[in-house]
């Protein structure tokens, strides 16, 4: 592969339990360097996709490339060049932050620091404590230490920050920011919005097994969803107006009625277009629109 | 389509590289966990101390020259061989599996072959400082004369070298028999311990009916019994063995069978994580 063949590629990609279908058909690149977030609702098929491309899991059908390599075929070569944060860990943990990384280190041809991963995730204080004794946050914090100590090319994120506080997040979002200013590709999936808002480059949005949306983050759910919303009362009635315009809407409010009561100009947020995107694809929202046909 | 070709390759001899570096990282692990300690390390020491008191005043043998603690110590050194092996190895790798140790190394490069490696070495070294602590305990506590002749020793070093390793290949193939890490324990040590019973651990094995004698015979474990007790115990017990004969060949031939079966088990059997479950 060269230096410009997408490191991740994904061609209808398809995923079947039996009579269930978890993944019908989704298709997406990932750029070197980008940070792609994939969202969706639990169930959706999010872990399912990221499983797949990691080698977990194997597909019923379409074409997937990571780094050059069918994820179903890589071998201890293509690993060493994956980092790898899973969902949910509940190892019994009897080594210490340190002897923990340093083990892991060892696995990999062109491993980072010990000193410098567990100062990037802020555990210098707990280093030589037992992993099995860290609170829920820390021992995620450990996670994603072994998900970087090998220097990936291309890093895995499944939702890495549940039950972190906000210090933590803000904390892991900047040591996000400088492996992305090193050049590491990232597929990230998350439950915060804000953290796709401020981590991603592009999203996609999966519901249903389907890509329902893909495109950079201020662009995704389209022109539409994007347009601000002026919200106010009249006559004891809720108005709203979606407008590019907001300033000359309340002006010319201002000018027919003086103050208008219960003023709103709402910018939507990605969290804002996410919601509507996913209410808009809901198996009830489908069923109404067949019917509608 | 783009080919691997292009992907840098990981050194050579990492595999036996790494399987020292897990050796350490398991034996340091395994004496952090106060319940494998109890009951794989140190069970075999309270088993005979318990038997050495409680039979302190009863003579053993055909001419009733032996104390119970050297009754007992043979089985109990094959009884460590068990249990560090067979019992550790498959609880261990169940809890692993069930915990996401074993999905967390499969996103690694490292070898499968290194992870065996360093479960392998864990049960050896934690094996060997079993068995010498029984020796140790057996001599100064209990007084018991252990063997001078070089070739008895001999004997005791393939017989522990051959067993320890049968017994942990067979607990890495057990270790797909659990449903889940809770249950690994429920599982494995009923195995373990009917095992013990017919094996001639806890009950001489001349005591047991023919019947039950040959069908311990099928199993590993009888078989590592009668070697050590050709290393600790007199000649004059050799007549109550079966075909009233050490059988050392039998002892070898019969484990080593074992520990081909074990290995093709794992061969087959043994994953990283089981895809789509």
């Amino acid at each position: 592969m060269t230096s410009t063949d997408p490191v991740v590629s994904v061609r209808d990609l398809r995923k079947h339990y039996g009579s269930l279908i978890a993944l019908d058909g989704v298709s997406f690149d990932i750029e070197r360097g980008e940070t792609f977030a994939l969202l969706g609702p639990n169930g959706a098929g999010k872990s399912t996709t990221i499983e797949i491309l990691e080698g977990y899991r194997d597909r019923s059908g379409g074409e997937a490339s990571v780094l050059g390599v069918d994820p179903g075929k890589g071998g201890l070569d293509w690993k060493a060049r994956l980092g790898i944060v899973l969902q949910s860990t509940g190892e019994s943990g009897n080594v210490t932050v340190r002897e923990q990384l340093t083990h892991f280190a060892g696995f990999y041809p062109h491993s980072r620091d010990v000193d410098e991963v567990i100062a990037a995730v802020g555990l210098e204080e707990k280093q030589k404590t037992l992993i099995r004794k860290l609170s829920g946050g820390q021992q995620r914090r450990v996670d994603v230490a072994l998900g970087i100590i090998g220097r990936p090319e291309l890093l895995f994120l499944d939702e890495p920050t549940t039950g972190f506080d906000p210090e933590a997040r803000r904390h892991f979002w900047t040591l996000i920011e400088s492996l992305k200013a090193h050049g590491t590709t990232i597929l990230l999936t998350t439950h915060y919005l804000d953290e796709a808002a401020h981590l991603g480059d592009r999203a996609g949005v999966i519901a249903g097994g389907r890509l329902i949306d893909i495109g950079r983050i201020n662009e995704i759910g389209g022109h539409l969803s994007r347009t601000p919303i002026v919200r106010w009362r009249s006559g004891g009635v809720l108005r709203e107006e979606r407008t590019e315009e907001p300033g000359r809407l309340v002006a010319a409010l201002m000018r027919d009625g003086g103050e208008p009561e219960g003023l709103q100009i709402i910018r939507p947020s990605l969290e804002d277009i996410y919601l509507q995107l996913v209410a808009a694809h809901s198996p009830t929202a489908i069923t109404e629109s067949e019917r509608a046909l | 389509m783009t080919t691997t070709t292009d992907i840098p390759r990981l050194p050579a001899g990492r595999t036996v590289r790494l399987g020292i570096s897990r050796i350490g990282y398991e034996v340091k692990t395994y004496f952090r966990q106060a319940d494998g300690v109890f009951f794989t390390f140190l069970f075999p020491l309270v088993m005979l101390t318990i038997f050495s008191v409680a039979f302190s005043e009863r003579p053993f043998g055909p001419a009733g020259e032996l104390s119970a603690a050297a009754f007992y110590l043979p089985a109990m050194l094959a009884a460590g061989l068990l249990l560090s092996g067979l019992q550790n190895m498959a609880i261990d790798i169940a809890v692993e599996k069930s915990d996401g140790t074993l999905k967390r190394f499969a996103g690694t490069p490292l070898p499968v072959v290194s992870y065996f490696i360093g479960k392998i070495g864990q049960v050896f070294v934690t094996g060997l400082l079993q068995a010498g602590l029984l020796l140790l305990v057996a001599r100064f506590a209990f007084q018991v004369d252990l063997p001078t002749q070089p070739e008895k020793w001999f004997t005791f070093a393939w017989v522990f070298v051959l067993g320890v390793t049968t017994s942990a290949v067979l607990g890495i193939a057990l270790s797909g028999v659990p449903r889940s890490g809770k249950s690994a324990t429920a599982v494995i040590i009923p195995i373990a311990l009917v095992l013990q019973f017919i094996s001639g651990v806890y009950i001489g094995f001349s005591q047991l009916p023919e019947w039950l004698q040959n069908f311990a015979s099928v199993f590993p474990l009888k078989w590592m019994a009668q070697g050590m007790r050709e290393v600790f115990l007199p000649d004059s017990f050799e007549m109550v063995e079966q075909g009233e004969s050490w059988n050392l060949p039998g002892v070898a031939i019969a484990t080593a069978l074992w520990l081909v079966l074990g290995l093709i088990a794992c061969r087959l059997t043994f994953r990283w994580i089981r895809k789509d479950t």
